[in-house]
């Protein structure tokens, strides 16, 4: 009986080493981390702990170029490349001294932003960058007093480049944030922020005197994206705080985490979206005059008359990316509809926080055709409070497969259809 | 006179220890316990919303109360913070700066911000001395005058 037991003991321990060696690979592949996908999707974890990962970019050989918010061995980017077509990331460089969101490639250049200015590199024809320690200074001098101060670019195809300048306030109030502070009207801080500025894509040292504010009204973007089959600027705003701390009259808890509308808007040059005066009211399902400028859940003034976003979703889920899925990989509906990157909430405590996932919304010539759906979830793990990943940035891979970066451990996952 | 002023010695010598346990050991018993509990509501209504409800904070925008020194060390510098407020960006915890303005609290009460302080230095894991409606009164004092 005993001698059964160790021969077993021993088949096992000689299996497990088999079995090992059999599968192990020369280079350590990144962590697996699964991603709840629709039928037919799958994923796969291409890069771990490759430090906060904001936006992400791919260029036409499948290099992912990758900015920080934080310097990651002293640099703010990361190229990864897969040098042995295995699809993970095998080979990292990196380079640039400073930190920020922003990140694309456009006509042979990599553009990238730290929290003031925008950057280009040239790449050569195999997709290196030329000069990784000296870069082209597009733009510079942009308002960075860190609130909302992430600086998301991206390009249309007439030579124009749109940067995203963050209001550093949550309503423009007389004192940020603070209960009962009125809101200044009008409110200063719109001269210089709170809205998208457009730059010539190729121009050096550009700043507020040579830009265009291109639309006003936008508390904070951080996702923006060009859609080439309608040509027109997409951004999706981040909505205002503290409306059941600060207003619990009007707003109870669930419906101060409810509200207002997180929102996506199809720009026109010109556009005014409301803010800080407007808010979506989800309930209501209408743009209304903010409490800090008089409103009382039920005031339109001036905010039937400011442009109207053209999805809406629950508040405060933050949503950190757009990208137009353009491929012919995935199923014909996803074709040319929208991937939004949520990074998900904090100003829904003490509800449970939400939206750390990335969501589709179907498009047809620009304009939604249905509603939106979540397409991939689970990145906050256990505990929804304290979410493990949060996703930041959005990419299409040469093949149409779509990439999704998570600025909290540094993971990057590549989602793929029947495959 | 020898007699007064032996009595006095005395007298002295009674109250002593009263005055030592009040102002040495103000942290135990049950009045601190009574501060923590009205210093829990505060947290509730006022700190939750952005600090979260087990403290933790928000990555990049609000600063955790977790065994921070900003939570645990100089107490003038912590009533500071509750009654002006902070701008962003001030506050680094471990290589993390968080961005978040935090609005001035001056609408609380002396009593409130003590309890508020009290609660925080004492829960979330964190073990710390109380801070007295005096210590509150007197920052507030120095920050008006």
């Amino acid at each position: 009986m005993k001698s059964l037991f160790r021969s077993a003991a021993l088949l096992l321990i000689v299996g497990v080493i088999v079995y090992g060696t059999a599968f192990m690979k020369p280079a350590p592949l990144p962590e697996q981390v699964p991603v709840k996908l629709p039928d037919g999707f799958s994923s796969v974890t291409v890069a771990n702990h490759i430090g906060r990962a904001r936006h992400i970019a791919i260029n036409t050989n499948g290099d992912i170029f990758v900015k920080l918010s934080r310097l990651n061995g002293g640099k703010g980017i990361v190229r990864l490349r897969d040098t042995n077509g295995d699809g993970m990331a095998d080979d990292s460089l990196k380079f640039g001294n400073y930190t920020g969101t922003g990140i694309a490639i456009k006509n042979g250049y990599l553009y990238a932003s730290s929290d003031e200015s925008v950057f280009r590199y040239k790449l050569d024809a195999a997709g290196n960058v030329l000069q990784p320690d000296n870069p082209e200074t597009i733009v510079t001098g942009l308002v960075n007093t860190r609130q909302h101060a992430s600086k998301s670019i991206t390009l249309d195809n007439a030579g124009n480049l749109y940067v995203n300048i963050g209001a550093p306030s949550n309503v423009c109030q007389e004192k940020d944030r603070t209960k009962g502070s009125p809101g200044m009207n009008p409110c200063p801080i719109l001269e210089k922020a709170g809205g998208i500025w457009q730059f010539k894509a190729d121009q050096l040292n550009q700043s507020y005197e040579t830009g265009v504010r291109y639309a006003t009204g936008l508390r904070n973007v951080v996702g923006l994206d060009w859609n080439n089959e309608v040509n027109d600027l997409y951004v999706a705003q981040h909505g205002r705080d503290m409306l059941f701390q600060n207003f619990p009259e009007l707003f109870d808890q669930k419906s101060g985490a409810e509200n207002p509308a997180e929102e996506l808007f199809r720009i026109k040059k010109g556009a005014d979206c409301g803010w800080p005066y407007c808010y979506y009211d989800n309930d209501k399902q209408k743009k209304l005059l903010n409490p800090e400028y008089g409103g009382d859940r039920v005031k339109e003034d001036q905010c039937s008359g400011k442009d109207k976003s053209i999805v809406q979703f629950p508040g405060h889920m933050a949503p950190n990316a757009i990208l137009f899925y353009t491929g012919n990989q995935f199923p014909a509906r996803y074709k040319n509809g929208v991937f939004i990157a949520f990074h998900g909430s904090w100003n829904r405590a003490p509800e449970p926080q939400a939206g750390y996932f990335v969501v589709f919304v179907p498009m047809k010539k620009g304009v939604p055709s249905g509603q939106w759906e979540v397409f991939a979830d689970g990145f906050a793990g256990e505990n929804i409070n304290r979410a493990k990943y949060r996703p930041c940035g959005l990419a299409q891979g040469a093949d149409g497969s779509l990439y999704v970066s998570d600025d909290n451990d540094g993971t990057l996952w590549k989602i793929s259809y029947g495959k | 006179m020898n007699t007064i002023r032996k009595n006095k010695w005395l007298y002295l010598a009674a109250i002593a220890p009263i005055l030592l346990l009040a102002f040495v050991t103000p942290d135990q018993g049950g009045k601190n316990a009574e501060s923590i509990a009205r210093g829990k509501k505060v947290y509730q209504e006022v700190c939750l919303a952005c600090h979260q409800a087990d403290a933790g904070g928000v990555p990049r925008m609000t600063p955790p109360l977790i065994k921070t020194p900003y939570v645990l060390g100089n107490k003038e510098a912590l009533i500071r913070i509750v009654l002006k407020g902070l701008k962003g960006g001030e506050v680094e915890v471990d290589g993390e700066r968080y961005e978040n303005p935090m609005p001035p609290q001056s609408d609380l009460t002396d009593q409130q911000v003590a309890d508020v302080l009290t609660f925080v230095r004492n829960s979330f894991g964190n073990k710390a001395s109380a801070v007295g409606v005096n210590e509150v009164k007197q920052v507030r004092n120095k920050l008006t005058n």
